[in-house]
Order: structure tokens, then sequence, then C-alpha cells
């Protein structure tokens, strides 16, 4: 980072006293508090500092090479190699000046993923621990299935309807997702030619990219009415649309990781099996299938997951209304789907707010849980076929 | 003249260039090198000669602390260069600067000829285009590659072919540069590790002509597994076997009159 | 079954050895059967889908105007364009990926070229993976809590866009990595070989070809951020913004996936067409992208430098 010099001091200086009198000119010099206006002087004299340490850096670099010395001011003086020539050289040198303030920020951004998950946990944590300590019963939060959180007397917070319509559909698309996203899979590792193989992939790919809202539309507007023709329910949008359309979503994932994970298994196999006459089926289902099982299972999960995660197209696709489902083409509401209805209306910090807090944390210690499993199980076949 | 050449037991601290102290070197729980204790001469060809997987490449690795970028490798004991303990130097860009690098495979850089080529000194701080222009020329020639590539110098390295590419990493070994002042250029060490293997046989005598001009102002190193290669070059050769040192001395005398029979059995055929 | 082989082969191998059993021909027809079987299963996937875009196309075809993209929603939506959305869905994602790009970049630079293997990378790894799989919605609740309130952002184009960015935050890192990885080993310990720093060999060599497929990862990330609606339903899109007013970053927003989600849903009386209409407008503007990252992908496979 360079030793600090005259001109990182003098910008901090700088700044502590531009941030006092701006603060003091706008707001008023009785109105601040002092510990708020030494934080922010703070803050923004670490930044312009860096800010400063940056710039005398990279021109040190620029002017006078890698190894510029510099006076007490911080002003590039003289380097004991010779200065760089030319734009590019220049450039370069002063690129190279900078390296240590580039890796410290590389670093941090390298471990900002952790920070980003923290923050997630807690600030749903933070909103949604009021209603925990409050009023609310947990037992009867997870076994009651009465969700009435606008009641005009009291309000009924039972979120054991919401579970079963997301499991329920959840499970049913599952039931149509997972064999169909394996046979694609099987299909496109082991029986296509490279051109229909590539053709698959790319249009299996340009399936994942629809977005969700869109599916909560085709669900609606397409699938909805051809349902209430074939199978006479009263309204489309029901737990088979929303499992339709949640099976078609998670597809891509599915056939995407389980044929990593078939693509994975040695040639060796392959070839030892048709050595002793098996045909290609008998391939897959006497030797792909025993070796590649848990990749497949860890598709399985992703699919999961995304599934229960999804919002949009289950808001709009499943009917959206809180009851237990009695028949595959009953209206349901999932965990997602009241959370997106119902924050509009919540005041903060009232207890309906915080429940729909409390819903997001089920939803990501659900998804955590299967998130870890998957990529437990994918490690797994990774350091086997390493070790 | 007679010049006299510095056997190992006649070398003193002034000559002494690189100096291998009870080094013991593992990758997780194989030991690569087993306590092995060497110096090696200033201005002087050095080979090193021993079968695969006997800790050659390794020993190499030590003198430029890229043993380190591996991830599961520990050293024990102490490499000197020029005195200097490597393993305490503050920059490890200065060290691996003084010591240039020949690995059997030939690596060209996705870049063009002369990019490759100016990348150590433009890395180093060297940009002065001149300057960079002669330096280039020098090491393809030293290199003997400077007549296949002058008139596409802009052909992406990676294109090469593979001796051509070898003789490329040679040029840019060549190339390494201390800072941005023009009279430092120049590795003080050269290391080559079996640079020959993708050379025809033509080549490969006229680049051993041009090593032999060069350890007036460098020290180099030859590891190789063509054991009259050793004996053509180098003044001292060491022979490795099994991570062990088990000989070195005189080039003539390891050749002749060694003093282990193993050694005797492995520049004469008839080893294992 | 071995008799049941040897009974009918005998006969015919005698003669000719290479003509294929009974046995033989029954095992390649029912190879036959399963290889369109999964067929079947991979056409079902494709079929319908395509089959819905062409019916969703043919009904959105007579809104699908110059005037219908470059107006703005009028009549409490019933009439007019969708221009304030497009646009606003612009800024979003060009907000988000400013965010995000350069985060996630560095990021996948660090746990490619600077983490070593030890607990810490395996934390974050961990994160990484965790960080893909939060459900969109509390992505959504996150950035309530955490842009909207506690940063004090209120409900606006830079809240959501902060939202979105930690969104596609992990697959970023993710491309990165992959395109790092890309570069073969050999060039990074030649480049050290010859006393290239960390640094100059990420900027020399790692960085210049891996670029594209870098760019290619961030380019996906433009769809997806066009598309997600759960994230920016609380942190800061709006029902209905007068275009005229401009857009600034700290106010509220109009979005297209979310317009398409209030015509459809919450808005009575919206004439099919422009349902329709918007809703292939935002299919296109998401294949458009995704189809340009794949050709760009394909591209560049074609063109590989080593």
């Amino acid at each position: 980072m360079g030793r600090i010099s005259g001109l990182e001091i003098i910008a901090f200086l700088t700044a502590i006293v531009v941030t006092t009198v701006a603060r003091v000119s706008v707001e008023g010099g009785d109105a601040i508090q002092p510990a708020s206006l030494f934080l922010t002087c703070l803050g923004y004299g670490l930044l312009v500092f860096l800010s400063a340490n940056i710039v005398r850096n990279f021109a040190g670099g620029y002017m006078l090479g890698p190894n510029a010395r510099f006076n007490w001011l911080g002003w590039p003086t003289g380097s004991r190699t010779g200065a760089p020539r030319g734009f590019r050289a220049r450039m370069m040198s002063g690129l190279d000046a900078m390296e240590g303030h580039v890796e410290w920020f590389i670093r941090v951004c390298g471990w900002s993923a952790i920070l980003f998950v923290m923050a997630i946990f807690f600030f749903v944590i933070k909103e949604g621990a009021p209603a925990l300590t409050g009023s609310l019963d947990l037992v009867n939060f997870f076994s009651s299935s009465k969700w009435d959180p606008t009641a005009a007397g009291k309000a009924e917070y039972g979120i054991l309807a919401l579970i079963v319509g997301t499991l329920s559909v959840t499970i049913l698309s599952m039931l149509m997702a997972v064999p169909l996203g394996l046979g694609a899979a099987i299909y496109v590792s082991e029986f296509a030619g490279t051109r229909t193989k590539e053709t698959l992939k790319v249009l299996i790919e340009l399936l994942a990219a629809i977005p969700s809202v869109v599916w909560g539309f085709i669900g609606m507007m397409v699938l909805g009415p051809i349902l209430v023709a074939t199978t006479g329910a009263s309204v489309g949008v029901n737990m088979l649309n929303g499992a339709l359309i949640l099976a078609l979503m998670s597809v891509p994932v599915i056939v995407s990781v389980a044929e990593d994970s078939l693509r994975a298994v040695p040639d060796s196999y392959r070839e030892a099996a048709l050595a002793m006459g098996a045909t290609r089926w008998e391939i897959v289902f006497r030797v792909l299938f025993p070796a590649a099982k848990s990749g497949l299972l860890a598709a399985v999960l992703l699919g999961v997951g995304r599934a229960i995660g999804e919002t949009m197209a289950v808001l709009m696709a499943t009917g959206h209304s809180g009851r237990i489902p009695r028949s595959l083409v009953d209206p349901v509401q999932t965990l997602t789907a009241t959370i997106a209805a119902e924050m509009g209306e919540a005041p903060r910090g009232g207890e309906h707010y915080q429940v729909l807090f409390l819903i997001g944390i089920v939803l990501f210690v659900f998804a955590f849980i299967v998130n870890m499993i998957a990529d437990l199980i994918v490690k797994g076949i990774r350091n086997e076929k390493n070790g | 003249m007679v010049t006299v050449v510095p056997t190992p037991e006649t070398l003193t601290e002034h000559n002494t260039h690189i100096e291998f102290s009870d080094v013991t070197v593992r990758y997780g729980n194989d030991v690569a090198l087993d306590n092995i204790s060497l110096k090696i001469p200033r201005n002087q060809i050095f080979g090193i000669i021993g079968p695969a997987n006997s800790g050659k490449t390794t020993l190499l690795t030590c003198i430029n602390r890229t043993l380190e970028l591996e991830p599961t490798a520990s050293l024990n004991g102490t490499v000197a260069v020029a005195g200097q303990d490597v393993m305490t130097m503050q920059d490890v860009y200065k060290l691996r600067r003084r010591v240039g690098m020949v690995f059997p495979l030939p690596v060209g850089l996705p870049m063009s000829v002369y990019e490759n080529v100016a990348y150590a000194p433009r890395m180093a701080g060297l940009h002065d285009k001149d300057t960079l222009d002669a330096l280039v020329h020098k090491c393809l020639q030293q290199a003997m590659l400077w007549d296949e590539v002058k008139d596409r110098m802009n052909m992406l390295g990676t294109k090469l072919s593979g001796g051509q590419q070898q003789r490329l990493t040679i040029a840019r070994a060549l190339s390494l540069t201390q800072d941005a002042r023009p009279e430092n250029t120049g590795p003080e060490i050269l290391c080559l590790d079996e640079f020959s293997i993708a050379i025809d046989p033509v080549t490969t005598m006229k680049i051993e002509d041009v090593l032999l001009e060069l350890k007036k102002s460098m020290t180099i190193i030859l590891v190789t597994n063509l054991v009259q290669q050793a004996h053509r070059l180098a003044d001292t050769t060491a022979f490795l076997n099994d991570s062990q040192l088990i000989e070195v001395g005189e080039t003539e005398k390891i050749f002749s009159a060694p003093d282990q029979t193993m050694t005797l059995d492995y520049v004469t055929g008839d080893f294992g | 079954m071995v008799e049941h082989e040897s009974a009918i082969a005998l006969p015919t191998t005698a003669a000719h050895p290479f003509v294929s059993t009974k046995f033989e021909q029954l095992k390649l027809r029912r190879e036959r059967t399963y290889k369109y079987l999964f067929l079947g299963m991979a056409i079902m996937l494709v079929v319908p889908v395509l089959a819905i875009l062409a019916f969703l196309t043919i009904k959105a075809w007579p809104s699908l105007t110059w005037s219908f993209i470059s107006s703005n929603p009028a009549n409490g939506m019933t009439a007019g364009g969708i221009w304030a959305p497009l646009f606003g869905t612009f800024l979003l994602v060009l907000c988000s990926l400013l965010i995000a790009a350069p985060v996630g970049v560095l990021a996948g630079v660090y746990l490619n070229e600077y983490a070593r293997d030890n607990w810490g990378t395996r934390i974050i790894n961990l994160a990484v993976v965790n960080l893909a799989g939060v459900p969109s919605i509390v992505h959504g609740l996150f950035g309530l809590g955490a842009f909207v309130y506690f940063a004090q952002m209120r409900k606006s184009l830079i809240a959501a866009s902060c939202t979105v960015a930690v969104m596609t935050l992990p697959v970023i890192i993710a491309s990165t990595k992959e395109a790092l990885a890309a570069v073969p080993m050999a060039f990074r310990v030649a480049c050290w070989n010859m006393g290239a720093s960390r640094w100059q060999t990420i900027r020399t060599i790692v960085l210049p070809n891996s670029i594209s497929g870098i760019l290619t990862g961030v380019i996906l990330q433009v769809s997806r951020a066009a598309g997600e609606t759960a994230p920016i339903l609380f942190t800061g899109v709006a029902f209905y913004i007068n275009m005229d007013q401009g857009f600034a970053l700290d106010e509220k927003f109009m979005a297209l996936s979310f317009h398409l989600f209030t015509i459809s849903k919450q808005v009575q009386n919206v004439p099919e067409s422009i349902q329709y209409g918007t809703a292939v407008v935002l299919i296109g503007l998401v294949l458009v992208v995704n189809s340009a990252s794949i050709a760009f992908r394909i591209y560049l496979r074609n063109r590989k430098k080593w």
C-alpha cells in the first residue's frame, strides 16, 4: 500500500473539515449529534484518504515507474530505475504501482459473499424477530391452518395450510419434472448426436431464461382455460396448473445438473459394459444410474429448491386461496406467494409484517438445507472422481 | 589461456553461486528431495542427471521459489543464491527475475512472439521501444528462433510448432530483466530442464554452442535425460537418484571414474 | 434365456456368423424403443413451450407496433403502450449490473486466483452456493429490511437495484470462476517464472484471455435482472409513474415484469392484446439477450487462442 505521505493527511483533514462545514450549514449547528458527526467525518475521511493513496501511487507509477520515490508531500521526485516512456508504458507502470490496493480490494470482494449471506439472515431475522417475543404462539403458527391476517377481531396466523400448499404443489410438480428431466438428460447425454445435443441444450437453456412472471401469465391465460375445458375444474388457476408451470420451470435445472453427473461417469464404465454386449439402455439402467445416482439426487434436490422458492408464477397460477386443498384442481396458497401478495398491505412493525418475515426465515432455512445437501452431494462426487 | 574449473571440493565462498544446505522437500508426505547439500559454482554449466522422478525438477523450483506455488510442498534447509537465503528474500519477484527457467513442456503465451519475449522486461518496468526491440532480437537469435519468426513477429506464441515454442521459452528466459535499466538485462542463472526434447538435433547443437558462450556471463544449470548432452556441455555434473544426491564432481570424473558404481551404471547405460 | 438364445442362434451363426440372432434383434428393437422414449421426453419439454410461445406471439401480433413500445400506459393501463416500464427495466438492469458486475467479477478473481484451499475459502464457496439458492422473494424481504429501511434508501430505483445486484452476484461469481479456470495453469506458471507478480499475471494473461467468457456470464444476468419480479416488489417498483417527471435514482420506477403482473392480475378490463403484447416483449427481450450470449459463447469457442 505504500507509505503514508502528507498528501493523504491533508486530504483526510480536508474531508473532515468539509464534511463538518457541510453538515453544520445544512442541518444547523445544534441539531447535529456529536457521535453521528464523528462517524460521518471518519467515513468520508477514510474514503478520501484511501482515494488519495491510490491516486498518488498510480501517479507515481505513471510518472516515474513502479519504483518511484516520493517526497514528504507525496510528490514523486525520482526513481532508481528511470521513468517509463510513452502512454502505454506509463499506464502499465501506473497499474503495477496500484497492485497492493487492487489485491486488497479483490480480497474484500471475495469475502463479501459471506457478508451478504449473513446480512440476508440478519435483516430478515431483525424484521421478523419481534413477533417471536410478542403474542405469537409458535406452536399455533406451525400447526394451525387458519391464515387470516386481516380479520376484524383477532388476526389468525397459522401457516399450516400454506406449508401444505407449498409442499403439495412442489411434490406434484416434481412428479412430472423429475421423470421428464432425467429422461431428457439421458437422451441428451447418451443417445443424441452432437447437433441434436447442442440444439436441445440451447433450447433448454432458453427455457430457463423465461421470467417467472411470464410463466405465471402463461398459467393464467393459456393453461387455465385448457384445464377448465379438460378437467372440469371450476377455476383454471389451481394446484395442477401451478404444478405444471413449476415443472416446466424446474426442468432446466434438473436436466443440466443430471447431464453433468451422467457425463461425469467415466467412459471406461460404458466401454466395459459395451464390450460385454450390453445395449445402450442396459448401460443406462444397470451402469449409469447406479454410478451417477448421487448426482441425479442432487439434480432433483436443486429442482425442489427452485420449485419451493418460486414466487410470481405460483402467485398467478395457483389461485391463491388459503385452504388445505382437497383435490388436484383446488386452488392453493403457498408461502412465497403469501409474502408477495400481502407485504404491500402490511404496515411496517405490525404483527402481520413481522409474521411475513418469519415466513421468509422459514423459506430461507428450507432453501439453505436443500442447497447444502445438494452441494455436499455434488462435492462428494467431485472428490470421488479426483481421488 | 587455461581456465581453472573450480570443482565442488575447491569451491570458495567467492565462486559459489547457489548453495543447497540440507534441503529436504516434501509434497504432502512424499519426499521429493532427501537432505541434499550441493554447491553450484559461478559461470559454469552444471549438469544434473538422473532417472525420471528423482527430484531434478524440484531442485530447480527451489532456486526461484516457484516451489511454494505448490500448495502441498514444504521445504526444510536453506537454499542460498549468491550467499543470500532465498526464503528470507523480501521481493520474491526480484529473485525470479534473476533466475531464468525453461521447463520441458513448451508454453507459448497467448500473445504475439514479440510480446512473448518482451513480456519479462515489461513486467520489470522496461518499456523503452528501442531497447526492447534490440533485446527481443538478441534473445531470439540466441535461442536460434530469429530466422524462423523474424517475418511474423505478430503471430500468436501458442500457434508456433512445439520446437519453436520450446525455443521461444528459452528466448523468454534469456530476456529476463532486473529493472527498467537496459544494462541490467539477462538472468544471472539459467535453469534448463530438458530443454531439447522438442528440438531437432541440428538446432540443439547450435543452441549448445550458444550456451557455451553464455556461461561467461551467467551460471547455467542443465537438467537432462541425455547423458551425452551433460557430458558434452557440463563442467560439473551431479547425479540424482530416488530423491537423493548420489554423487557430484567434475564431469570427466563422473563419466570416467565415478566413486559410486550406481553412477557408472547410469552413465554407461547399465542402470537398473 | 440362454437356452432360448442358443436354440435360435445356432443354425444362423453356423452359416453366417455376423447375422444377428433373434435375441439380438429383440435387444436392438428394445434399444430403439428406449431411445425414442427418451427422445419423446425431451420433445415433451421443448415442443409445448415452443407452441405456447408461438401462441403468445400470434395473440400479441396486432399490438406489436412501434407506438406500443414508445408510448406510455394510459387510461388506467387499459390503453397506451409500455415505454415507461420498459425504460424502468432498462435502468434497473443497468444499475444492478453496475453494482454486481465489479464485485462479482473481483470475487470470482479472488476465489480462482488468490484463495488457497483452506477453511475460509470453503466457507466463501458455501456462501456463494447458498446465496444462489435463496428464494427470490427472500431477497425481496432482505432488500426491504436492509436497503429500504436500514440504509434509508426508501422504496426507490437504487434500493431495488441493490437488491437485484445481491441476487445476481452468486451467478456472476460462478461464471467468472469458470471463465478464469478455463485459462490453462501453464500460462500463469510461465509468467510467475518470469518474475511477474500475481496481479501482473492476472492483468496481462488471465483477464485478457477470459474477459469474453466473463462478459458472457454477465450478459446472462441482464436477462435475469430484467425478468425478476419478486425482489423488486417491495423495494421500489411502482404501479404507475408519470414519465413526464423523469427518472431519479431515489424515486420509484415502473418495471416490465411487474407491469405484466399488474395488468394481468390486478387491473380489470385490460385488453388482451396489451397483456399478450407486454408478455411477448418481455420474453423477446430476455430471449434476445440469452441468444446473444449463447452465440457469443459459440463464437468464442471457435476462435480460441490455444
